[in-house]
């Protein structure tokens, strides 16, 4: 008895059981219904791009994997995360090589470049789309109406435009609640806004479920809390103001909430923990400067939208605000530096 | 189940030494962040102690406490008697070794220890059929004795920190010049999942515990004593309240549950709010903090001179049959102890101490040493394929989990390009006390706390090295 060969390990014998492939699976999970709404609401054509999307950063993994021979990642899901995440910023009416160029960039240039899987800047699915929107500006911004009668039987003339042609468009385009404010100066309605019942970018509609899938990860302990909701009070705060200052001029602050991309930035993008300061401190400075470029460039900017740029300026300064905001160690006055 | 009160305290706008700042302040009760394990208490905290059968052969290494080994003043084949002194302490920070049983000097060699180094011991082979009487020593009554000879008497007794540290009592209870001790702090924490002995040794030695701090109080030249206890053990805390001596100006406090507040450091800010300065220890903010199961040693070996024999350990965990806590003498071979439990067929890994910060055995030929608090034993079921470790993904997940505030994840990334000089510098490293809640937390399954063990080694090591330059 007893002359079992005993196994050794380090201290602590035990873990919580928590590991980031399933943290990346149940960010999957909590994407899939603002995925599956967006089909509703777009049809086909958004199921087109999104498949497209996924499959391109799926393969893009593998294959660079493969090539530097390295074991293959895809089945730690953040390929999947990105590939969807970069869906769903795209119009739906986006034509699929485009979104398939998207999503070889956002995995070889946004994360592969850095390493991989924790060692990207930026948020890979923020640099396929920078891309797409500096390549692509007219296509990125041809917006397609929703609730069309036959969206689940046709897909938009656009969508399966040969690659390097110029995309067809409908005769129909409809304008974003922003673009609309922006430059004629429309409100949209806030519950169709909330909702879901409007104009925009795939996953850019329903606020609702996006906030849902938010308190699920937030409720598993999976993401961190402080950043939508230090985003969110920011824009909240400073458009409050403004709106105050002049209502005629600014958006009101629940228009800037509910509007273009800023739910899904600030829940599902903004979050991406590799881009995200580590500290609790850090976290809230981090938060409240994407807020406040998000106001800054949909107000006084060129262009209608902003989530994208702030959050990738924000990526950029991260490491930066790990470096400066430490907590205080145990038992010391000042934090060394 | 966790009752206690926050408690909200105006401080005066004076500062006042030693203590947290601030104008208001919320003292929780606890320290910041730290972790909340499953505790598999309650598979052993109902079983009264009991006394463990005599091994035919105990195996005594010399080093078993920290600092320089005992040296021998037996020889092979002497017949010795329980209680009788083994071998003495070499210089202050070193503790003398007795007979936990009454038989003849085997073989005097080297031993296996749980380290994986040998070490000079002995054999020591008990008398079958001996009433193992303990020998009495010369009495050191608390009334006469000056706090000078309580230190001898609790070095003589060969006492060492029962929690596991195994550092020589006497020099932790030595108030150093210029020093003063204000509090005196018993801890009873024991927050370590599945032990039970502390737990114990406060249900059933009540008595022993209050000798003990009588000792104790004398020898620090503290005014009072207060007792923690974390919420889980209320049945403990109420009985020594109970219980508490006339006079002696003892206080008890439950702490709400949390890991790793059996640390000193961590039970101070719990129970006082103050904080023990990066690098110093306890006293520089006016407290001595021994473990519950040490003071009842105390309380009971000293009235009678003698010296320490065995100790209380649980032995617990999914591959033991009879789980309990156990009165065992220090020797007992880890190999009879598994025996005589009845292991599981399919054991796989076995812990001295408890699964947070204990020492995973590599050899049942091992032997209970003083500092053993506990025995776990894990079958192949708990013990999963080795997770994957993926690259830190940045939660921030041991951010919050480190009691001391540290930035582990930083620290790993910098121990895996081997900047120890700077980690030790600009981010705190040798403040790591290698409670392991950031390895438990780690969705990547990262080994951080081994990594900055083996960090704080070399810069130990590196240190050393400058030094003799």
């Amino acid at each position: 008895m007893l002359n079992k060969t005993l196994n050794i390990s380090t201290s602590p014998h035990i873990t919580k059981g928590i590991s980031t492939e399933a943290i990346m699976r149940n960010v999957v999970w909590a994407l899939l219904p603002v995925a599956i709404f967006s089909v509703y609401t777009f049809g086909l054509s958004a199921l087109l791009v999104l498949a497209t999307t996924t499959a391109a950063a799926v393969l893009t993994e593998h294959f660079l994997c493969k090539k530097s021979k390295k074991e293959s990642t895809i089945s730690d899901w953040s390929a999947v995360i990105t590939g969807l995440l970069l869906g769903l910023t795209l119009p739906p009416s986006f034509p699929l090589w485009m979104a398939f160029i998207g999503g070889v960039i956002a995995i070889a240039l946004g994360k592969f470049v850095f390493g991989g899987l924790g060692y990207n800047v930026f948020n890979p699915a923020l640099v396929g789309r920078a891309v797409l929107q500096a390549a692509f500006p007219v296509a990125i911004t041809t917006w397609y109406p929703s609730f069309l009668p036959e969206r689940f039987s046709s897909v938009s003339a656009a969508t399966f435009t040969f690659p390097f042609m110029e995309p067809a468009t409908d005769g129909f385009t409809g304008a974003t609640p922003l673009s609309a404010f922006k430059f004629e100066h429309i409100t949209a309605q806030t519950s169709d806004l909330a909702l879901g019942l409007i104009s925009g970018s795939t996953g850019e509609t329903c606020a609702l479920l996006i906030i849902l899938g938010g308190i699920y990860l937030i409720a598993r302990n999976m993401m961190n809390w402080r950043i939508p909701v230090s985003i969110l009070l920011t824009v909240f705060a400073l458009s409050g103001i403004l709106y105050l200052i002049d209502n005629q001029v600014y958006p009101s602050p629940i228009f800037m909430l509910f509007s273009g991309g800023l739910m899904l930035g600030a829940v599902f993008m903004a979050t991406d923990m590799v881009g995200s300061p580590i500290t609790p401190k850090g976290v809230w400075v981090y938060g409240a400067l994407i807020g406040l470029l998000v106001v800054v460039i949909r107000i006084w900017g060129g262009l209608p939208e902003g989530v994208m740029y702030a959050i990738l300026l924000a990526n950029a300064i991260s490491p930066h605000i790990d470096n400066a905001i430490r907590p205080r160690v145990y038992g010391t006055a000042k934090i060394k530096s | 189940m966790i009752h206690y009160k926050p408690v909200f305290k105006i401080y005066p706008l004076k500062r006042e030494k030693n203590r947290r700042m601030g104008f208001i302040n919320f003292h929780k009760n606890t320290f910041k962040h730290g972790i909340h394990p499953p505790e598999h208490k309650d598979e052993t905290n109902g079983l009264p102690i009991r006394q463990f059968p005599f091994a035919p052969v105990i195996i005594l290494p010399m080093a078993q406490h920290i600092g320089s080994p005992s040296e021998m003043v037996v020889r092979e084949g002497q017949e010795v008697v329980r209680g009788q002194l083994l071998a003495k302490a070499t210089g202050y920070v070193s503790v003398p070794l007795h007979a936990p049983v009454s038989g003849t000097i085997r073989k005097i060699a080297n031993v296996p220890t749980i380290s994986g180094k040998m070490s000079r011991g002995i054999y020591l082979e008990a008398f079958p059929s001996s009433s193992q009487e303990v020998m009495e020593g010369r009495p050191i009554d608390v009334e006469t004795a000056t706090p000078e000879e309580i230190l001898q008497g609790i070095q003589n007794a060969g006492i060492v920190g029962l929690g596991g540290a195994a550092f020589p009592t006497h020099v932790k209870l030595k108030v150093p010049d210029g020093k003063h001790c204000e509090i005196l702090m018993l801890n009873g924490i024991e927050c370590e999942p599945y032990l039970t002995t502390d737990h114990r040794v406060m249900l059933e030695q009540a008595d022993d515990i209050y000798m003990g701090i009588r000792y104790l109080l004398k020898v620090t030249g503290a005014k009072r004593c207060i007792i923690g206890i974390e919420a889980n053990k209320k049945d403990a805390a109420e009985h020594l309240q109970k219980n508490i001596p006339n006079g002696l100006p003892v206080e008890v406090k439950v702490v709400p549950v949390k890991y790793p507040q059996g640390s000193e450091k961590m039970l101070i800010t719990s129970v006082l709010g103050r904080e023990v300065p990066s690098g110093g220890l306890p006293i520089d903010v006016g407290v001595v903090a021994v473990n519950v199961a040490t003071t009842a040693e105390i309380g009971r070996l000293l009235p009678h001179g003698r010296g320490i024999q065995e100790r209380v350990i649980t032995i617990t965990g999914p591959g033991v049959k009879k789980k309990g806590n156990y009165l065992i003498p220090i020797g007992t071979p880890l190999r009879y102890v598994l025996e005589q439990a009845g292991a599981a067929e399919n054991i796989s890994e076995v812990y001295m101490g408890g699964p947070m910060m204990g020492t995973a055995v590599s050899n049942l030929d091992i032997s209970i040493v003083k500092g053993t608090s506990g025995i776990v034993v894990f079958t192949e079921n708990e013990i999963k394929k080795h997770p994957k470790i993926f690259p830190c993904i940045k939660c921030g997940a041991c951010v919050d989990a480190c009691p001391l505030s540290l930035i582990p994840s930083k620290l790993g990334i910098m121990a895996k390009f081997e900047a120890y000089d700077e980690m030790a510098a600009k981010y705190n490293l040798m403040d790591c006390f290698e409670c392991g809640s950031c390895s438990y937390v780690c969705p990547s399954h990262i080994p951080l706390v081994q990594y900055f063990r083996l960090s704080k080694s070399i810069v130990r090591k590196r240190k050393a090295a400058g030094d003799k330059n």
